[in-house]
C-alpha cells in the first residue's frame, strides 16, 4: 500500500517546522513505520543538523532533480532508528532550482517505498512553499501562541484549502503554561477558536528541545521530557490513536518534585 | 499603580486579551481583503435575497467593509425602487 506525504508548514519563520519534522519522523520510525523526511527548504537547509546527519550528505534534492544521482543514492539512512531516511535540501542553490511538478514526482516515488513522507517547508508563501506542498496529501500547520504567528497560520490555512489539500491540522508549539496561567499568553482554546481547525497536538516550550538540537538527537528519543512526550503523542494521533492532550499545567509540588527527580536521574545517567 | 493592584489581586486580564482582540480584527481584515471576489459574490447573493422582497437598483448598490477604532462593520447601501406587492401580507400570514 502506498504511504502518505505530509507537509509541515507555518507561514511565519522560526516557529518550529523543522523541529516538528525531525521529531515526528523519528517518532514514527520508532513505532516501526518506514519514514522519509524531505527537506524542501532549499538554500537554508536545517533538517540535517537537527537530525545530526549533516556529515553524511553526499547528494541532495536538486542533484536528484537534475539527474546527477539516483533518488536512492541521495537518501541518508539514520543509524539510530530502523527505517528512517532523510532527503536533504541543496544548500547552495536557489529555491527555484526545482519545480512543483518535480517535487510531486519525487514524492510519488517515495510514497511507494515509505509509509510516511514528511516534508519540511520553508517559511513564507512563495516558490519554496508551493514546492513543499506540491506533493503532499495532507498538511500540518505549526504556530506559536503569538499574534503574528497565528495570523500567518491563518493565511497559510487559506492557501492550503485553495490547493485542495485535505483539512490541515494544527500544532501549537512553544506554549508556556506559566504565562497562560497569568493571562499573558493565548491558550489552546483561544488559538483553536480563532483559526477554527482541528488540533493534532500541543508542544510546550521546553529547554530540552534546544539541548536535543544541540546534540543532533530529536527530543522524542527521550520520552521523559515533556516535549518528547508531546511529540510522541502527536505520532500516535497520526497513527489514528485517540490520545488525550497531555496535562501541561501541573505545577503542583508533586509534579515539580517528579521533574526534578527525573532531571537528576537523566544527569546521572549521562555521566 | 492601579494596574499593579489589579495584578496583585489577580483581577488584571493580562496581555492575552489584547492579543486575542487584535488578532480577531486583523484576521477579519486579512480574510476579507484576501479576495475582492468575495465582496463581489457577497453582493450577488445580497441582490438575489433582497430582490425577493423589493425591487432594488442593482447598479447603485454598494457594499463595503468599514473599520473604526476596534470594530469592523459591513456597510451596505441599497437603493430601493419599490417594495413588492404582497410581501407584507405573506410575511404576516
Ligand atoms: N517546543 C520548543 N521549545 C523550545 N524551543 C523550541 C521549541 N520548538 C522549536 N524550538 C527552537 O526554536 C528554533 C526554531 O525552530 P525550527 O528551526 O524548528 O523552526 P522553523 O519553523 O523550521 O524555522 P525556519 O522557518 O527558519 O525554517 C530552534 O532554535 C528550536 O530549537
Ligand atoms: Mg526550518
Amino acid at each position: 500500500m502506498a504511504g502518505k506525504a505530509i507537509v509541515v508548514t507555518s507561514g511565519k519563520g522560526g516557529v518550529g517546522k523543522t523541529t516538528t519534522v525531525a521529531n515526528l519522523g523519528t517518532g514514527l520510525a520508532l513505532m516501526g513505520r518506514r519514514v522519509c523526511m524531505v527537506d524542501a527548504d532549499i538554500g537554508l537547509r536545517n533538517l540535517d543538523v537537527v537530525m545530526g546527519l549533516e556529515n553524511r550528505i553526499v547528494y541532495d534534492l536538486v542533484d536528484v532533480v537534475e539527474g546527477h544521482c539516483k533518488l536512492r543514492n541521495a537518501l541518508i539512512k539514520d543509524k539510530r532508528v530502523e527505517n528512517l531516511f532523510l532527503l536533504p535540501a541543496a544548500q547552495t542553490r536557489e529555491k527555484d532550482a526545482i519545480t512543483p511538478q518535480q517535487m510531486k514526482e519525487i514524492c510519488e516515488v517515495l510514497k511507494e517505498e515509505f509509509d510516511y513522507v514528511l516534508i519540511d517547508s520553508p517559511a513564507g508563501i512563495e516558490h519554496g512553499f508551493r514546492n513543499a506542498i506540491a506533493g503532499a496529501d495532507e498538511a500540518l500547520v505549526v504556530t506559536t501562541p503569538e499574534v503574528s504567528a497565528v495570523r500567518d497560520a491563518d493565511r497559510i490555512i487559506g492557501m492550503l484549502e485553495a490547493h485542495e489539500l485535505g483539512a490541515p491540522k494544527l500544532i501549537i508549539n512553544r506554549i508556556r503554561p506559566d504565562m497562560v496561567r497569568r493571562g499573558d499568553m493565548m491558550d489552546i482554546e483561544d488559538v483553536i477558536e480563532i483559526l477554527a481547525i482541528t488540533l493534532i497536538g500541543v508542544v510546550p516550550d521546553d529547554q530540552d528541545v534546544i539541548v536535543a538540537t544541540n546534540k543532533g538527537e530529536p527530543v522524542v528519543f527521550d520520552r521523559r521530557t515533556r516535549s518528547g512526550q508531546a511529540y510522541h503523542n502527536i505520532v500516535r494521533r497520526l497513527e489514528g490513536e485517540d490520545v488525550p492532550l497531555m496535562q501541561l499545567d501541573n505545577d503542583g509540588l508533586v509534579e515539580r518534585l517528579r521533574r526534578l527527580f527525573n532531571r537528576d536521574a537523566r544527569r546521572r545517567k549521562a555521566q | 499603580m492601579l494596574e499593579f493592584f489589579g495584578r496583585l489581586f489577580g483581577r488584571d486580564e493580562g496581555s492575552k486579551k489584547a492579543a486575542k482582540d487584535r488578532l480577531r480584527l486583523v484576521l477579519v481584515h486579512d480574510r476579507a481583503s484576501l479576495s475582492p471576489q468575495l465582496l463581489e459574490s457577497l453582493k450577488e447573493d445580497l441582490i438575489e435575497t433582497i430582490s425577493k422582497y423589493m425591487e432594488i437598483d442593482t447598479e447603485g448598490l454598494e457594499v463595503n467593509l468599514d473599520q473604526e477604532e476596534d470594530t469592523m462593520a459591513l456597510v451596505a447601501s441599497i437603493p430601493i425602487r419599490r417594495v413588492r406587492r404582497g410581501v407584507a401580507a405573506k410575511a404576516n400570514s
